[in-house]
């Protein structure tokens, strides 16, 4: 079977840039067209290939943001406060992930990655990729490396899980002395919303589209 | 309706291009592509071996180190939970026997039954195989929630002699297990289930297979 039987007429620089693989099953489609708002499912596996959102550039570059301060806020203030028998103590970001001491140390770099380095810098990137597509200018240098990051980034972006820790922990303290919440843990609940918000809005295929050489 | 390998062709699993065969990397993301990962499915057992091996020190050292005025007590995950339910803490104890029992072990028979399924031909419909893979990739860092709890109650429970908590020996094991999970649920190539598939493909109206009919659209706004 010779791929050149595919090709629709309407694009002809490169044919195959008019067709889009399921990254799920591997099923082949030409480009829909998709008006802002709609979206493109594979009939078989009903993987969402492709749905815009009206601005949805801005908003992601508005909410990258906004995490990002939440979550240099959230590293230095405490997110909780116990208190039992006369003596408080609070915790933040830091002091946790130094929680882990002696041959557990190892642990400390690999919490402080998860929660604050690996989120940071995987907005960052998303920012720096997407700042040049709103404004229509070319992609930035190297944006194509830099967005393959962020989305390898990803997994491994847990600011959100480390939210719901707080909420077990606060839980599991609370029968056996004072739990208070500290400014960063509300940080931490509306981060939360907004990470979820990203990646409603993110749609991975326009992205790329716009980054083609 | 075919798949980019019928046609003799190459989809990037990354931004869905479609290349000619012999294309190494895919012209739009610059990214590696191939048809299918040759070694998927030796990379996800090779992970979830050393997922498995982690998981089991993980359970059976302590993974909290409490110390008191008058008493010092070490606790393992699922000994923390039962001592919770002896207080009458029924649903905490079930919330953590939930994340770090049922869903870890539920992960590590998923992607076992996900392996075999390519190897040997699959007992249960590509569907359910394709719902089971996607749940078994989202919920894998979810894991992480418990050593995110021993941190924070480590650093916070520190009342000078009152009560002390610190970390044990079982929360690296426990991080090291869902870090290679979560390795060997990536590693999976999914083209994989859809392969060696039982469904038929669905209703085709073009026989290509390449027109615009092959997607449905939705009016979400």
């Amino acid at each position: 079977m010779n791929y050149s039987e595919h090709i629709s007429p309407s694009d002809a620089a490169d044919p195959l840039d008019g067709l889009i693989a399921c990254p799920h099953c591997d099923l082949v489609y030409s480009v829909p067209a998709i008006q802002t708002d709609e979206r493109a499912y594979c009939v078989r596996c009903h993987s969402v290939l492709i749905a815009p959102r009206r601005k949805a550039g801005k908003w992601l570059i508005a909410m990258a943001a906004s995490i990002l301060i939440l979550i240099t806020g959230a590293m230095f203030f405490p997110f909780l406060t116990i208190g039992a028998g006369g003596l408080t103590n609070g915790t933040s970001i830091v002091q946790t992930s130094l929680a882990f001491k002696g041959s557990l140390a190892i642990l400390a770099p690999a919490i402080l990655a998860f929660i604050v380095i690996i989120p940071m810098a995987r907005l960052s990137l998303l920012i720096y990729v997407l700042m040049p597509i709103i404004q229509d200018k070319p992609p930035a240098p190297l944006a194509r490396h830099a967005f393959r990051l962020a989305e390898d980034l990803t997994p491994w972006s847990m600011a959100e899980i480390f939210a719901i820790g707080c909420a077990v922990a606060l839980v599991k303290l609370s029968d056996l002395a004072e739990v208070s919440l500290g400014p960063a843990a509300w940080m931490f609940a509306a981060l939360m919303i907004i990470v979820v918000a990203t990646d409603v809005l993110m749609c991975r295929y326009s992205i790329w589209k716009s980054l083609a050489p | 309706m075919k798949t980019a390998r019928e046609m003799d062709l190459i989809g990037c699993k990354r931004c869905t291009r479609v290349s000619p065969p012999g294309t190494g990397v895919c012209p739009r993301c610059g990214g590696k592509i191939n048809s299918r990962d040759p070694k998927s499915l030796q990379k996800v057992m090779a992970w979830w071996v050393l997922g498995l091996a982690c998981y089991i020190p993980g359970n059976l050292y302590p993974m909290l180190e409490t110390k008191t005025l008058v008493s010092s007590d070490s606790s393992t995950i699922v000994g923390g939970a039962v001592e919770l339910a002896h207080h009458g803490a029924w649903g905490v104890a079930f919330i953590i026997l939930l994340a770090s029992v049922v869903i870890p072990v539920g992960k590590f028979v998923i992607i076992l039954g996900l392996v075999i399924g390519v190897h040997r031909g699959p007992q249960v419909s590509d569907d359910l195989r394709q719902k089971l893979y996607e749940v078994v990739e989202y919920i894998g860092r979810w894991s992480m929630v418990d050593v995110f709890v021993v941190a924070v109650l480590s650093s916070l429970v520190q009342l000078q002699t009152l009560v002390n908590i610190s970390p044990g020996r079982a929360s690296i094991f426990f991080a090291l297990s869902v870090v290679f999970t979560m390795l060997s649920a990536q590693s999976f190539d999914s083209r994989l289930i859809w392969d060696t598939g039982r469904t038929p493909d669905p209703a085709d109206p073009q026989p290509e297979g390449t027109g615009p009919a092959g997607t449905e659209k939705e009016r979400t706004a």
